[in-house]
Formats: structure tokens, C-alpha cells, sequence
């Protein structure tokens, strides 16, 4: 029960984001904003099971990739998505096969829930030729078109455009997918996504915009960056439909995604998810985090950590033996250990590989 | 005065058309807006209105004529009680003369003749105006004299170059993602929102082409912008801005509307940042009139030329580069130094083959020019500091020296800054030379990530030396 009760707490107000973040709660009030956690379809045992493995794995991963990072095995710019692994895991619960997920660069999580390998995707951090891009990518742009992943984009709100652009194509082709598009808060400012926003709209493309609103852009707080912080409205002029979704909660992202995905799917056109979560860790790794304090991100980790919310349900109402969740820990271990033996130890991409993948040739005839 | 109808242009390009049909007859009464004549071409139809009030006098062109030509007189209003039997017997081209002759053509041609100033591009196909003995620039007497030199790193240089423009001018002010508060996403902006103010050090949101678009504007209306990109690959989502309003607004508005801006930060690669973080902008920015685009190596032309740029009245794109920012450079102490856009530097002076870079570049030239040293090979070596204009006649002095050149950049080789270099050098020096200008540029490929291919992406030291050994025959 009182895990239940800290649940229906959006997240908390940061100091920097104090005032747009009350006025978002009063709304919560009016009932516009996100569905009270207690009206959320709670999850079988066996989704409260896979959740957490999946949610897992990206936590692991990702706090593996930032440990080799600091040996010097990961260079250039690395994203972690540690804290928001509930979004995608609980969009990925919503959607089915064929699905399209597109995001910017914080995309490893995107990556591990759309079932890529953590083997592949580790040795593209690393730069290896067994990585996803053949280590041409690197950790901002990776992509696997048998996993309908799209990318890994490295310029902001670019990915915005182009997730409408697989819309069209689902819409032009009939085939009934809909396009899964990842922005951040503060990729949500740029023009593009606006014009693309109209488009969509107005040819009714089969397109959830799932935007991130983790409180900050680098070190920019959404308050500081955006006249309008509620982001679920940012589609209002155009006649999108949005909703505030408490991101940290995988159930009830998994179900605000349901609703989405059938309005998209159905022909209805683009609908607006604002999930409310966190970044536990810098922006990128060289990142001062001067902008927010330590008690904030330590009082989101502490009432609202996405892994934790489900661990604890998964003891106290199915009565899940701790004994079987750290069967579980192991498990997820050993894939990332592996990943990270794998990715540190395969080969470099042959010197020839600096001139392929440029264009491609042609067809014949 | 009797007034000619001209018959009309429906578009740009038509120079011809039928008048399928008059709807007034001569005589009668016509007023200013009437529909008085009906035209046609094979795309449109169109109808004529008066343009003045009085009496249709007569009919030029009758109805169902083909092919009248554009501005031929069709008929003649005149006023009420004019002499219009007077009129209808004029010749038409004498009553109005003022009407345009059809010559849109003729400034054209005019434009291309090759009447260039010195310092700018000659036109395509003639020869640049160098003199025979062209006379290098003498950068010698930049450091005031007896300035105080200090040890500094490029961020320093930037940053107090910024500071002493903003100290010295009201108008200048600092906008872009993360300079303010952060203090710059490179450190590059550090203290200025403390000593200047939210006012004048804006955080802008993550919108590179709303925010440029917003300079442009301050600056037409005469503020003095400095634009930060937190790197130049992000000013692709603002380069409409940059180069349809601020590079072209000068020559559009007849010289009225100038635009004192600076778009400045890093440009080019850094270190393990792949495709989209890596390119270098130098020679697009090249492309364009209107703009001066300035690329300093040293610290002390960072700072002396973003003074310079901070006070030019034009837009300037002032490309730096992240893994430059960290290193130290003498520069002289003192709010008043400057360095003067659109002259080079002879940095090393040498007399067995000029080496040309600029930016980071200039860390292979001189790393070259090292190595050569120790084989006995001589190099001069030139900063060309700044792309746009190109200092040309200071490459050239060297070149009709050494008689040999090779040119070093990072971007890309089709059309970049030392395909420009090379041809130049042709134009104006070819029979000085004893070798083919050599190039070494960054690879023909998008920046890739994994660490051995990058090192192979990008120029080092030992292919500008083998490049300067190829063009001593050595
Ligand atoms: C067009 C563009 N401008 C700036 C950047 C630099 N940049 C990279 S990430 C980032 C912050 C984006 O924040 P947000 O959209 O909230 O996503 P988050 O990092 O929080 O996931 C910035 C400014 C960029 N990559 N592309
Ligand atoms: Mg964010």
C-alpha cells in the first residue's frame, strides 16, 4: 500500500523547475494531466516479471557502458539512460512487431527494448567491427532494420521529421504499423517538430511522439527553455491529442501506449505522450551537473525509481521469492559482461571499411 | 498627356502574348481599375485594367492579335476634350518614352564582366589581378609595441575578446544554448553572464534556426549579436538565416539594411564524435558573397580577429575547433589589439615550398615544416587565418619564392578551401611554379567513429610531408 501511495506522486518538483512543475500539478488536480496511478491496469505477474528483466538489462547495460567509458574503451559522446528505462520498456509492452521506434541519441535503452543484441550494440560503443554500424556509428548512431530501429540521431529534434516521415510510409503502404518517435524536452522547441506536427496531423500518419521530459536539456531546466511545460499540449493548435503519463510508472506508460498506439493505429493520426521522468546521470559523461542538486536526483532514485516500483510489487503482491529476482540479476549480468568482453576484445574495422557504405551502387537494368 | 496602354507580362518569363479581345470600344469613358482588354498566352488568361481614368482614344492592336510583344502600346487613354485624333497619330514609342525598353537581359552580361575588387573572387575564367611581384602581407606589427605578452589558451582568448567588445559597446550581447548559466558548453562564454547580466548572455532553447533567424533580425534593426552554436553542425539547422538573411539582405536592400553579426563556435572535428559532430563548415561558408568567414589557428588571432569580427559591420562566421580551444599562445596584454580580417600570416618563413593551412590545419603544416627541417627541406609556412576574403596575393609572394605550394585542410577535397587555394595559385602564378599544387585534405568520407578509421580520416603530419616532398621532386 505504501508503495502504492508514493506511486501516485508525479515527480517531484526540482528546485530549478519549481514553478511550471506546481502549476502542472494544480492541472493534475483539474484532472487533465496524468491518469492517478490508482486507475492504472496493474500488470500480471508475468508482465511485472518481464518488465523488470527488461528494465534491468538497460540499467546494467548502461552502467557497464558508463564504467568503460572511463577505461577509455568508449570515446566521444555517451548518453546514459539510466532512471528512464520504464519509457520505453512500457511503450515496447504497448506496441507489436513491426512497430517502427526512432529516438536521438540517448538511444542504447531503445536499442536493448527493441530487442537488438547487447553484444552488437556494446561493440559499436566501442568501435568494433561487430557493432551495429560496423563501428562507423558509434553511440549516437546505430540502427538495425531487421529490429525496425531507425536510429540513433545526434542532431536534436532531427529524428522528430523523420519518425513522421516512417508514419507516411506506414500510411502509404496501409501495412497498419505505426511509428514509435523519441524526443527530448528540450529537442520539443525545435521548428521541425512543429511542421512536422502539422503534416501529421493533417494526413492523419499513424504516429505516437513520445516525448521525454527528463527536466533538462543538458543543463537547461525545462522551465527555463520552454514557455509552455506541459508538453502534452504542445499538439493542441494542431488538434493532437496528448497526455501527461508518470514515466517512471512502466504500467502506466505501457497503457497510456495503448491508447496511442490504437488512436494511431486506428487512422485517427498522431497522439502526444509526455512522459514525465528523470536522468539519473550527467547528460553525456563530461557534464558538471551544477544545475541541479545531489538531494534531487537522490530523492528521484530513493520514491521513484522505475526498477525499484516493480521489484517491490513483484515481493509484496506476488510474492516473488528474492531468491528468483536474483536469479534474474544474474542473468542480466552475464549478458552484459559478456557484451562488454565481446565488444572489448573484437577487432577493430578493417582499414578498407573507411571507404564503403558511401553510396550504394545502382541496380542493374 | 495621353496615356499608352502597354500590353501586360502575365509572368516572369513571357514575352509574348494574344489580345484575345477589347471590352471597351475608342470613345468610350474609362475609369481607373476598368477591365478595358482581355489577353491570353498558352498558360493563362488575363485581364487588363485602366490604369487611369479618361477616354479610350484609340485602339493600337486590334482583338485576336497574335504575338504582341510585351510593352508594345496596345491603345491610348486620353483626357476629356483632348486632342485624341492628335494622339492616335503619334508615333506610339514617341508618346511615351518612359516606357521600358525590354532589355532585363543587358545588366546581366553587364555583371560579369571582370571588374571584381582586388581582394574578392575574379570572375569566372579571367585571371586574378595579382601583380607580377606580389607582396606578402607583414603581420609583424600586429602585437602593439611594447605590449605585455601573456600565455593564454584559445577559450581565454575568445572569451576576453567577448568581454572587452561587450565592455567597449551596449549593442553586443551573447546568445545560444547553454552560454549563459552553464557558462558555456565548451567554457568558452565562462563568467560573462556574471559580469554582464541575463540581458546581454541569453540562453537560448534548442532551436538553432529560430534563434539565429532572432539575430539576424536584432542586428538589421543595428545591435551587434555574437551567435554561439555549441558547434557549427548544429548551424545547419540555421543556415537559411545565415546565408538568405544575413549574407544577402546588404545587396537586396540596396545597401541599406547591413547585418553586424557573429555567428561563432566550434567547427570541424573533435575527438570520437562521428558523422554528425564532425564537420568542417569552412569551405561551404567560402561559397557564399556576403559573408567573411574567419578560421584562426593561434590564440592571439582568436582574440584579435573575434575583436575584429565584433566590430565589422558585416556577417562574419568565425570557425574555431574544440580540440584547439585548450591550447596556450603568446598574446599581447590589452583591450586594443586587433587583427585586421582578410590578411594572412607568414608564420615560419622558409624558401623551398610554401605550405598553406588555416584552423587546425596549421597544426600539420608546422609539424611538417618541423619534420622537412630535419631533411634538409626548408618550408615556408602561412596561416591563412581568413577563408573569405582570401589573402591570395600573401600565398602568392611566397609561391613566386619557393615556386612550390601545397595547401592542408581538414574538410573535405571536392570544392573545399584548397581546391580554391590550388586554382587561385593558377590563375595568378602558374609560370612561377615547378610543380602541380599539392592538397591535403580530410578523406572523401562522412566522419566515422571507430578509432583507426578516424585517425585515417583525418590529415596528419607525415602526408603533408610527403606531399611537400612530391612537389620538390624529393
Ligand atoms: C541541433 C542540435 N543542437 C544542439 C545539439 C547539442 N545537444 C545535444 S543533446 C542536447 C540536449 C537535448 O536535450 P533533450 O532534448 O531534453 O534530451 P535529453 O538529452 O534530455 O535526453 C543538446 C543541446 C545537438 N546535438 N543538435
Ligand atoms: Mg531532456
Amino acid at each position: 500500500m505504501a508503495v502504492a501511495a508514493r506511486q501516485s506522486k508525479a515527480p517531484a518538483p526540482s528546485k530549478a523547475a519549481a514553478k511550471p512543475a506546481k502549476a502542472r500539478s494544480a492541472k493534475e488536480g483539474a484532472g487533465q494531466a496524468a491518469p492517478a496511478p490508482s486507475n492504472v491496469t496493474p500488470f500480471t505477474k508475468d508482465e511485472d516479471l518481464h518488465a523488470y528483466r527488461e528494465m534491468l538489462l538497460i540499467r546494467r547495460f548502461e552502467e557497464k557502458a558508463g564504467q568503460m567509458y572511463g577505461m577509455g574503451l568508449i570515446g566521444g559522446f555517451c548518453h546514459l539512460y539510466i532512471g528512464q528505462e520504464a519509457v520505453v520498456i512500457g511503450m515496447q509492452m504497448a506496441a507489436k512487431e513491426g512497430d517502427q521506434v526512432i529516438t536521438g541519441y540517448r538511444d542504447h535503452g531503445h536499442m536493448l527494448a527493441c530487442g537488438m543484441e547487447s553484444r552488437g550494440v556494446m561493440a559499436e560503443l566501442t568501435g568494433r567491427r561487430g557493432g551495429y554500424s560496423r563501428g562507423k556509428g558509434g553511440s549516437m548512431h546505430m540502427f538495425s532494420r531487421e529490429k525496425n530501429f531507425f536510429g540513433g540521431h545526434g542532431i536534436v529534434g532531427a529524428q522528430v521529421s523523420l519518425g513522421t516521415g516512417l508514419g507516411f510510409a506506414n500510411w502509404y503502404r496501409g501495412d497498419n504499423t505505426v511509428s514509435m518517435t523519441y524526443f527530448g524536452d528540450g529537442a520539443a522547441n525545435q521548428g521541425q517538430v512543429y511542421e512536422s506536427f502539422n503534416m501529421a496531423e493533417l494526413w492523419k500518419l499513424p504516429v505516437v511522439f513520445v516525448i521525454e521530459n527528463n527536466r533538462y536539456a543538458m543543463g537547461t531546466a525545462v522551465n527555463r527553455a520552454s514557455a509552455q511545460t506541459d508538453f502534452s499540449r504542445r499538439g493542441v493548435s494542431f488538434n493532437i491529442p496528448g497526455e501527461q503519463v508518470d514515466g517512471m510508472d512502466v504500467r502506466a506508460v505501457r497503457e497510456a501506449g495503448q491508447r496511442a498506439i490504437a488512436h494511431a493505429r486506428s487512422g485517427k493520426g498522431p497522439y502526444i505522450l509526455e512522459m514525465q521522468t528523470y536522468r539519473y546521470r550527467g547528460h553525456s559523461m563530461s557534464d558538471p551537473a551544477k544545475y541541479r542538486s545531489k538531494d534531487e536526483v537522490q530523492r528521484m532514485r530513493e520514491e521513484h525509481d522505475p526498477i525499484e516500483q516493480v521489484r517491490a510489487r513483484l515481493i509484496r503482491e506476488f510474492k516473488v521469492a528474492e531468491d528468483e529476482l536474483k536469479a534474474i540479476d544474474a542473468k542480466v549480468r552475464e549478458i552484459v559482461n559478456d557484451a562488454a568482453e565481446f565488444a572489448t576484445h573484437d577487432p577493430e574495422p578493417d582499414a578498407s571499411e573507411l571507404y564503403t557504405d558511401i553510396l550504394l551502387e545502382p541496380a542493374q537494368g | 498627356m495621353p496615356i499608352d496602354i502597354l500590353m501586360p507580362a502575365l509572368s516572369p518569363t513571357m514575352e509574348e502574348g494574344k489580345l484575345a479581345k477589347w471590352l471597351k470600344k475608342e470613345g468610350d469613358q474609362v475609369k481607373a481599375g476598368d477591365i478595358i482588354a482581355e489577353i491570353e498566352t498558352d498558360k493563362a488568361t488575363m485581364e487588363v485594367e485602366a490604369v487611369d481614368e479618361g477616354v479610350l482614344a484609340k485602339i493600337l492592336v486590334p482583338d485576336g492579335s497574335e504575338n504582341v510583344a510585351v510593352n508594345t502600346p496596345i491603345g491610348i487613354i486620353a483626357a476629356e476634350g483632348e486632342d485624341v485624333s492628335a494622339a492616335a497619330a503619334a508615333d506610339p514609342a514617341k508618346i511615351n518614352p518612359a516606357a521600358p525598353a525590354p532589355a532585363a537581359e543587358a545588366p546581366r552580361q553587364e555583371a560579369a564582366a571582370p571588374t571584381a575588387p582586388a581582394e574578392e573572387a575574379p570572375a569566372a575564367g579571367k585571371p586574378a589581378s595579382v601583380p607580377a611581384q606580389a607582396k606578402a602581407y607583414d603581420a609583424s606589427s600586429e602585437f602593439p609595441a611594447g605590449a605585455e605578452i601573456v600565455s593564454m589558451t584559445v577559450r581565454e582568448a575568445l572569451r576576453d575578446a567577448m568581454a572587452e567588445e561587450m565592455r567597449r559597446d551596449q549593442d553586443v550581447f551573447v546568445m545560444g544554448e547553454e552560454v549563459a548559466e552553464y557558462q558555456g558548453a565548451y567554457k568558452v562564454t565562462q563568467g560573462l553572464l556574471q559580469e554582464f547580466g541575463a540581458k546581454r548572455v541569453i540562453d537560448t532553447p534548442i532551436t538553432e534556426h529560430g534563434f539565429a533567424g532572432i539575430g539576424v533580425g536584432a542586428a538589421l534593426s543595428g545591435l551587434k549579436p555574437i551567435v554561439e552554436f555549441m558547434t557549427f553542425n548544429f548551424a545547419m539547422q540555421a543556415i537559411d538565416q545565415i546565408i538568405n538573411s544575413a549574407a544577402k539582405t546588404l545587396y537586396m536592400s540596396g545597401g541599406q539594411m547591413g547585418c553586424p553579426i557573429v555567428f561563432r563556435g566550434p567547427n570541424g572535428a573533435a575527438a570520437r564524435v562521428a558523422a554528425q559532430h564532425s564537420h568542417d563548415y569552412a569551405a561551404w561558408y567560402s561559397n557564399v558573397p556576403g559573408l567573411k568567414v574567419v578560421m584562426p589557428y593561434s590564440a592571439s588571432d582568436a582574440k584579435g580577429l573575434l575583436k575584429s569580427a565584433i566590430r565589422d559591420p558585416n556577417p562574419v562566421i568565425f570557425l574555431e575547433n574544440e580540440i584547439m580551444y585548450g591550447k596556450s599562445f603568446d598574446v599581447p596584454k590589452g583591450d586594443d589589439f586587433l587583427v585586421p580580417i582578410g590578411k594572412a600570416k607568414v608564420v615560419r618563413p622558409g624558401a623551398d615550398v610554401t605550405i598553406v593551412s588555416f584552423g587546425i590545419g596549421m597544426t600539420h603544416a608546422l609539424g611538417a615544416a618541423e619534420a622537412l627541417a630535419q631533411e634538409g627541406i626548408d618550408a615556408e609556412v602561412i596561416d591563412l587565418r581568413t577563408i573569405r576574403p582570401m589573402d591570395i596575393e600573401t600565398v602568392i609572394a611566397s609561391v613566386q619564392k619557393t615556386h612550390r605550394c601545397v595547401a592542408v585542410e581538414e574538410g573535405f577535397p571536392q570544392s573545399g578551401v584548397t581546391a580554391e587555394i590550388g586554382m587561385r595559385i593558377m590563375e595568378a602564378a602558374f609560370d612561377y611554379l615547378d610543380a602541380p599544387v599539392a592538397r591535403v585534405t580530410g578523406k572523401d568520407v562522412p566522419m566515422p567513429y571507430a578509432a583507426n578509421l578516424e585517425k585515417l580520416a583525418l590529415p596528419n603530419v607525415g602526408e603533408v610531408v610527403a606531399a611537400a616532398k612530391a612537389v620538390c621532386y624529393r
